[in-house]
């Protein structure tokens, strides 16, 4: 007898598994749409992904956010999303190569780097020469991943070196330990110290020296939903441009 | 002999019934269960590139790696014995007012999630918490960002594992030893390092490489507290994470090291964890 339910048991998971892989069939305006994107993103993409499901009735868009990277290394090894927003052309062109893109990836939005210090600048830190000066605790991103790949471009223009203390593995663990208190600087994304609120400010780079970021963003080849998918991309180029605006970032 | 110091955790010898007793939804669940843990090794081994492993291995980024990770939970353990094993025997021996809570503090390293930990550490030890700032101005220590921050999240992180090992061996031994050998006049030091800590020396030695290997897999608590910089804080696990970024070969080489390391451990303790052989 016991072994009996257990037989009814699986029968009724493997029923339940079956089921569930068959119900996302239907894709008019409702279903759900999974978004890769960078790091970077998070303060604008959280807000577009709400204003779109606000706009589109039924629609819910699910936003996963980490280093552009990490996503990319995710999506080739059979990560299941329907949109990819880079903060890199590398890293997308490395998913466009490896044929896991549909169409061609659109530029949505330009971005620009800046030193990030604390609230009030209390280290007197003018521009990229300063950080290079001892005993001061700089961040960079690790080489590994794009705002670390644009700093070393950076600081490479202005004729810098720059020992960091760290290469940490995203943008926003740079921010936050300067906002913290444990490093004196670092260099990051104009947007990311317009997203950390008053704990830190940021320091121009000037533009001779500075790099400009192109985010492309694509619909991914193993798409669910590749119709809702397309109608959120054309809605980041449209309807999404402002608030990318408001958090700092340049129009495509 | 062995699984007399450890009655509680030991495994009795398995029954010598054959697969035909064991329901069939059992063995097909048990089947799921044990693909459940072998499939990703599998992935590994078979996404291994062994025509360039050697060459992966040698590189100088992952040999700085392995040599920081090496110093880094070596540093961590013998740390961990120092503090940990007076902690053990405390808990074990000696009742006092908060003792459970003491405990579920000690152990509490066990569940946190690792980055949690991590920033904990920032706020205790960073140059703007609790200590950090202290330990700067006077003795000019500085741990976020340096090797020894990044000893100090993994001890952090791993000395609960041999904190409950030694416990529960100092527990489950028998006392009449330190009694016999008391009552014939040796003092509380002589009998402690003389009778107690050799008779629990298999808790000692499966706790301390238990701990070792918990530092050596150490990924969150360093990264946040000691950042990521090669051959300062850039231990095995962080670098595995961060060339899965560029090169996901070396990624799969470093990670098959850590795996052998690991099922090394297991096997070596195979008597407590999967029962005598």
């Amino acid at each position: 007898m016991p072994s009996r339910v257990a037989v009814g048991l699986i029968a009724m998971l493997l029923g339940a598994g079956q089921s569930a892989c068959a119900a996302p069939a239907a894709s008019t305006v409702g279903g759900s749409i999974t978004v890769f994107a960078a790091s970077s993103l998070t303060h604008a993409f959280t807000r577009i992904g709400a204003n779109f499901e606000n706009a589109h009735p039924g629609a819910v868009v699910h936003v996963t956010f980490a280093g552009s990277s990490t996503l990319a290394a995710q999506i080739e090894q059979g990560a299941i999303g329907d949109v990819f927003a880079s903060a890199d052309q590398p890293t997308m062109q490395r998913l466009v190569n490896a044929g896991l893109v549909s169409g061609s990836p659109s530029i949505f939005a330009r971005n620009r780097l800046q030193i990030v210090v604390a609230a009030g600048n209390p280290k007197h830190i003018g521009g990229l020469a300063d950080l290079s000066r001892a005993g001061l605790v700089v961040l960079l991103c690790a080489p590994a991943v794009p705002c670390g790949r644009y700093a070393i471009q950076s600081l490479r223009a202005a004729g810098v070196t720059v020992t960091p203390a760290s290469q940490e593995a995203d943008v926003k663990a740079v921010v936050s330990k300067v906002a913290l208190g444990e490093a004196d600087a670092g260099i990051v994304y104009v947007t990311d110290v317009k997203a950390s609120g008053a704990a830190v400010q940021g320091i121009d780079i000037p533009a001779r020296f500075n790099v400009t970021a192109d985010y492309p963003m694509a619909l991914l080849k193993d798409s669910q939903d590749a119709v809702l998918a397309g109608t959120f991309i054309s809605y980041v180029l449209a309807d999404g441009q402002h608030i990318l605006a408001g958090d700092g970032f340049a129009a495509p | 002999m062995a699984s007399t110091f450890w009655p509680e955790m030991a495994l009795p010898p398995p029954d010598r019934r054959g697969p035909a007793a064991a329901p069939v939804p059992f063995l097909i669940l048990a089947g799921a269960g044990v693909a459940f843990f072998v499939l990703p090794l599998l992935g590994l081994l078979v996404r291994t590139p062994w025509g360039s492993a050697r060459e992966l291995l040698t590189s100088s980024e992952a040999l700085t790696a392995l040599r920081l990770s090496l110093i880094a939970s070596l540093s961590a353990t013998a740390i961990a014995l120092l503090l940990g094993v007076p902690l053990a025997w405390i808990y074990a021996r000696v009742a006092f007012p908060g003792r459970a809570i003491c405990r579920a503090l000690t152990v509490l390293p066990m569940v946190l999630p690792p980055v949690v930990g991590g920033v904990a550490l920032l706020l205790a030890f960073g140059r703007g918490g609790l200590l950090g700032g202290w330990l700067a101005d006077v003795f000019g220590i500085h741990l976020p960002f340096t090797t020894a921050g990044a000893i100090l999240a993994e001890t952090f992180v791993a000395m609960p594992f041999l904190v409950i090992t030694v416990e529960a061996g100092l527990r489950s031994m028998d006392t009449r030893f330190e009694d016999a050998a008391r009552t014939l006049g040796a003092r509380r030091w002589t009998v402690l390092w003389r009778v107690t800590l050799p008779l629990v020396r298999p808790s000692l030695v499966a706790g301390a490489i238990l701990c070792w290997a918990r530092a050596l897999g150490e990924f969150g608590a360093t990264i946040t507290f000691a950042g990521n910089f090669p051959g300062r804080t850039q231990t095995m696990p962080l670098a595995v994470y961060l060339a899965l970024e560029t090169s996901p070969e070396s990624a799969i080489v470093l990670s098959l090291v850590l795996l052998v390391v690991s099922l090394a451990v297991l096997v070596g303790l195979r008597d407590r964890w999967l029962g005598a052989s």
